[in-house]
């Protein structure tokens, strides 16, 4: 059971949250004047990444909200956590992209 | 008093407590502190078991957990049956009662036995090459047979009586192995303020020391063993910080330091208090851990190695010097390390002639331990190999030759009598917890092992588990460990920490099959003893072309029993590597799993069993419903009033009868489960459009509508009726099952998508009674309790909503059906809503009011061609599909799947649409999910076209109906298609999926 860091509430086990598949994937702002492709990209296509994954959790077991995670699919080590509408911390990205702790 | 092989003194006995147990129909004796396994030896038995797949002879292999070959069947009562314990790992009690396995009619005399004769014809994969043909006969004849012959103990037929307990816990560290290392570590870090936790399976702490003679003159930080080890555990179990659990396998490692213990509270206890839990599993969170958990010795390869009374050599000193029982009385000892002739020299001492050690290694054999023997006039066959065995139910005698230069066994066989062989390829480090947190490991070539490198958690690795054999080196190694974990905890280390040692290389061994005579065939050679793998399997493999060792694994089966490969998977490695001729690194390791010794399902389990399994959610009408003789079902957690029988009438009768009252006169339905979610704020009509496919803007106050909801991927997610109950307010309903999945999808887009609405969700499934009064009277049963509301049929139409009271209590009146009947929700805050019930049930009396339960309203419903999400939808059906086009707003320029419904697929005039079927035999009901067929004489196999998604006997109409989901359905109504069953095709016209009042003047009654 992993332990997640929600920014609004602090540590708590896994057990409180929904994980809800990969982060900044915005929903485009006029569906009509998407092509197929594009639409089809925004609903089914997804990385799949070996190490670093921006993904989003809810915290619903506590309060209620969408958050951001950075988390090494590799070990799920969370490298942060950050809320909806912000970019990943320029930091952990950098510790990411660096020799692991 | 016990038996022969008991030594006249010394072990970690009580004496002055003798135990009586049953061994299968064998009445022995043994003490305190005995294993069944050691009590057995004691007795001189070694005939143990039946192996799983030859049924031969086996004894123990081992002394602890890694115990491959002695499982056994322990008994207390006829519930209390467990089956495949580890003859090693059970403590005597008295009155224990132990049983063998895998054979039959008896242990000594087993006819299965037969199927050694047969194993050139069962090979690795035996069961992937034979028995493929005919191919019923795999499931009719092969597989039960085989199953029945192979196998392991039976798995208690009664529920489990015990109880199980759960605990979760926090520490600063844990260190798992109560060992030298792991008892070092526990002091180093308790004694630097830190929290600790230190849990062994064993039970009492003192890991190898457990097994040394009390007579050793080593010595620990100055202090001969037993004191050591008798003055740390007294300190650590009297320590304020430390938590000292013994008997508790650390049986898996988890992400983020989360550790499971199994704790085994009650099972070496011959009248356990009944009262108390027999297990408890903890979770621990720790800051960092500290692995002591060891090493295990390493069996040799070499033919006839399984037979009873061919022993590790550890495991022989351990049962000498921890529980005085000999294995034998007259030991051949074949090595390939030093440490093992410490085995001959206990039991020399103990008077167990030794008849030869055999060293398969060149060289003179001169380190200390070997001169030691020399000294003590032991017999020392150097550069020497083991050729064969010999003796049915216990060993008789050892094969030995002499090896040549170039490792090539050459010369004359020399036959050496024994009762008793000890054996010792080396140590392998025990890296399951290590590798399980998914650290790396790497290969030492010096030591032969895998040893822990990158943790991946944090961990560290401290004694034998990390190559660190020697004692001092252990104790020191374990203390580093301790300090260092405190520290990385957060704690000031004031002790000064010791220099870390270095894995030792000395300690290396043989890995793979011993050397043997060109072209010899004198017998099995066991890697894996549990699941019967011979050096030979996995030969085959090799040659069949498997290269992954995790291929390997699954073709020869080794390392995948109940033991998971911990004495054998090394030696399997070793020898597919040098038939691939690769290096061991390049073949790789096998994954490592939890758990590191079987745990009971109970365990696991914990309270969560019976009425503890789930939560169970109860509308609070369900007593009154229970009273008046429901059968319930479970709609997710729910409990839901399915019928109202009669005395005499089954579901059948009970539902024609509630289907004709709701038609004719008038029903009430409990509907308190449907999901109530409150959209409220300046924004909520805009959301709603953004998130419902219909206009909601135009829903007026006061009125209602049936809403869909999407995915956006197109597809129909949820529905419901939905109240405008103001400006800034919906009353949204949804299915019982949806409701926690709608309001998570729209936080989704409320919160990631759309934070700028000014909107607010509330879930109020639980705050309403849903009183449904479904049916023609339905208007004249509610009309003297409520006050407030003009419910005559001008003032509130079908598909309104208003607020008033009932009873004198508030309530959201919402005038709406889903029977097709006039009806009316009665919504009323939960605490009023079996009074509310009550009353409107009484009042109802003289209109002939009769309680329906969910299959009724299924009914109902059908009749009117009414979906249920789930059953007449999966997840691939879109509104158009359902026939539901009329709920879209049209002129919204977006709402959640609307862009979908545009791709291409979705336009196709072959997709599924929702239609009726009417068999040609109207008394004859469609079995739901049946297929759909388009002709009757067809070559086998043909596509249905669709499928049977509702099927029901209409009392109103006297005939069976169904809805189906079939190709093109709507361009296909009157024709003639088959439902395909097993019996037959049976006929079926294509109908409107509206059977009951197609007009809906009834609604509006």
């Amino acid at each position: 059971m992993l332990l997640i860091e929600c920014p609004y509430c602090g540590v708590r086990p896994e057990l409180e949250f929904v994980y809800g598949g990969q982060a900044h994937v915005a929903r485009p702002g006029s569906p009509a004047e998407c092509s197929d492709e594009q639409w089809v990209e925004f609903l089914y296509l997804r990385e799949n990444s070996k190490g670093i994954h921006a993904e989003r959790w809810r915290h619903t077991h506590g309060c209620g909200r969408f958050f951001n995670a950075l988390r090494d699919t590799t070990n799920d080590h969370f490298l942060a956590t950050y809320r909806v509408g912000e970019t990943p911390p320029p930091a952990a990205l950098e510790r990411a992209a660096g020799p692991r702790p | 008093m016990s038996g022969t092989f008991r030594a006249p003194s010394g072990g970690r006995l009580d004496r002055s407590r003798p135990l009586h147990f049953r061994f299968d129909d064998r009445e022995l004796t043994g003490f305190a502190g005995d294993t069944l396994a050691s009590a057995l030896l004691a007795n001189g038995v070694h005939l143990l078991g039946r192996s799983f797949k030859y049924h031969r002879p086996r004894g123990v292999l081992g002394a602890g957990s890694e115990e491959p070959n002695a499982l056994v069947t322990v008994r207390r009562d006829s519930a209390r049956v467990t089956p495949n314990l580890r003859a090693t790992q059970v403590e005597l009690y008295d009155g224990l009662e132990a049983y063998s396995q895998n054979r039959w009619p008896s242990l000594g005399l087993d006819f299965g036995a037969v199927s050694g004769l047969l194993s050139p014809f069962i090979p690795a994969g035996f069961y992937y090459k034979t028995f493929m043909w005919p191919r019923q006969a795999w499931r009719r004849l092969y597989e039960p047979k085989i199953r029945a012959a192979a196998g392991l103990g039976r798995a208690p037929e009664q529920p489990d009586p015990d109880t199980y307990d759960n605990r979760f816990a926090h520490c600063d560290v844990l260190v798992v192995g109560a060992g030298p290392a792991g008892l070092a570590a526990a002091a180093a870090a308790a004694g630097s303020g830190a929290r600790v936790i230190l849990c062994d399976e064993q039970p009492e702490p003192g890991g190898s020391l457990l097994s040394d003679p009390s007579h050793s003159d080593a010595v620990i930080e100055g202090e001969p063993l037993d004191r050591w080890l008798a003055s740390t555990v007294r300190m650590l179990a009297s320590h304020p910080r430390v938590t000292l659990l013994t008997r508790t396998t650390a049986f898996g490692y988890f992400p983020h330091n989360l550790l499971g213990l199994n704790q085994r509270l009650s099972d070496h206890l011959g009248r356990p208090d009944r009262s108390q839990p027999r297990e408890r599993q903890w979770q621990v969170r720790a800051k960092e851990v500290v692995l002591a958990t060891g090493a295990i010795e390493r069996p040799l390869v070499f033919p006839g190695n399984d037979r009873p009374g061919i022993l590790l050599a550890a495991a022989a000193r351990t049962y000498l010097n921890r529980y005085g029982a000999l294995a034998g009385a007259r030991a051949v000892l074949v090595t390939a390390c030093d440490a093992a002739y410490q085995a001959a020299l206990d039991l020399h001492r103990a008077g167990v002639s030794i008849e030869a050690i055999v060293d398969v290694r060149a060289g003179s054999a001169d380190g200390a331990l070997p001169e030691a023997a020399r000294s003590a006039g032991l017999p020392i066959e150097t550069q020497s190999t083991i050729t064969g065995t010999s003796g049915r139910l216990r060993v008789r005698a050892v094969r030995v030759q002499k090896l040549d230069s170039s490792g090539v066994p050459a010369g004359p066989v020399r036959r050496i009598r024994c009762d008793l062989v000890l054996m010792s390829g080396g140590l392998t480090p025990s890296v399951h917890l290590f590798s399980q947190s998914r650290g790396k490991l790497a290969w030492d070539e010096s030591l032969g092992a895998f040893l822990p490198a990158q943790a991946a958690e944090r961990v560290r690795s401290a004694g034998a588990c990390r190559g660190v054999f020697s004692l001092s080196a252990a104790v020191r190694d374990g203390t580093h460990a301790g300090l260092s974990a405190a520290q990385s905890a957060g704690l000031p280390v004031a002790a000064s920490m010791p220099q870390l040692p270095p894995p030792e290389s000395s300690a290396a061994g043989t890995l793979g099959v011993l050397p043997q005579p060109p072209g010899a065939s004198a017998g099995k050679a066991f890697v894996d003893w549990q699941n019967d793998v011979t050096s030979r399997d996995l030969a085959l493999a090799a040659r069949e072309g498997f290269r992954s060792i995790e291929h390997v694994k699954r073709y020869t089966t080794t390392g995948m029993a109940t033991d998971q490969g911990k004495t054998s998977n090394i030696n399997a490695l070793a020898i597919v590597a040098r038939e691939l001729d690769k290096a061991m690194p390049q073949v790789g390791l096998t994954t490592f799993r939890p758990p590191y010794t079987p745990v009971s399902f109970g365990s696991f389990a914990g309270f969560a069993r019976g009425e503890l399994f789930d939560p169970v959610r109860t509308t609070p009408m369900h007593d009154w419903a229970a009273r008046n003789g429901a059968v319930f079902e479970d709609v997710g957690l729910w409990k839901r009033a399915r019928y109202f029988p009669r005395p005499g009438e089954d579901m059948h009768a009970a539902v024609a009868r509630e289907c004709l009252a709701v038609r004719n006169h008038c029903g009430i339905f409990d509907g308190s489960t449907l999901g109530k979610i409150e959209v409220m704020g300046k924004d909520a009509a805009t959301f709603m459009n953004r998130m419902y496919v219909n206009a909601w803007t135009s829903l007026a106050v006061g009125r209602c509508r049936y809403g869909i909801l999407l995915r956006d991927d197109g597809f129909i997610y949820d529905d419901g009726v939905v109240a405008r109950t103001a400006d800034d307010r919906f009353h949204v309903t949804t299915t019982t099952g949806g409701a926690a999945g709608v309001l998570a999808l729209m936080e989704d887009y409320r919160q990631t998508e759309w934070p700028d609405l000014n909107v607010w969700l509330t879930s109020t499934t639980e705050q309403w009674a849903v009183i449904a009064v479904q049916g023609p009277s339905a208007r004249r049963v509610l009309e003297p309790l409520v006050d407030g509301i003009d419910i005559s049929a001008a003032a509130m139409p079908h598909m309104s909503v208003s607020r008033g009271r009932i009873c004198g209590v508030p309530m959201l009146l919402m005038r709406v059906s889903f029977t097709g009947e006039l009806g009316f929700e009665v919504n009323v805050p939960a605490d009023f809503g079996l009074a509310v019930w009550q009353a409107i049930h009484d009042a109802g009396r003289q209109h002939g009011i009769t309680p329906y339960g969910t299959e009724t309203m299924h009914v109902l419903r059908a009749e009117k061609g009414y979906i249920i999400i789930g059953q007449d939808t999966d997840g691939t059906v879109t509104p158009d599909d359902a026939g539901l086009s009329w709920t879209i707003g049209k002129s919204k320029p977006d709402f959640v799947g609307k862009r979908s419904l545009q791709r291409p697929a979705f336009a196709s005039p072959y997709r599924k649409q929702l239609v009726g079927l009417l068999t040609r035999d109207a008394q004859h009901v469609l079995e739901e999910g049946a297929q759909v067929v388009p002709t009757r004489q067809r070559a086998a196999p043909e596509a249905a076209i669709g499928h049977v998604t509702s099927s029901y006997y209409s009392p109103s109409l006297g005939r069976s109906i169904a809805l189906a989901l079939v190709s093109a359905g709507r361009s296909r109504m009157g024709e003639t298609l088959y439902v395909a069953l097993p019996d037959g095709d049976i006929p079926v016209q294509v109908a409107s999926p509206v059977f009951y009042d197609p007009q809906g003047s009834r609604l509006n009654g």
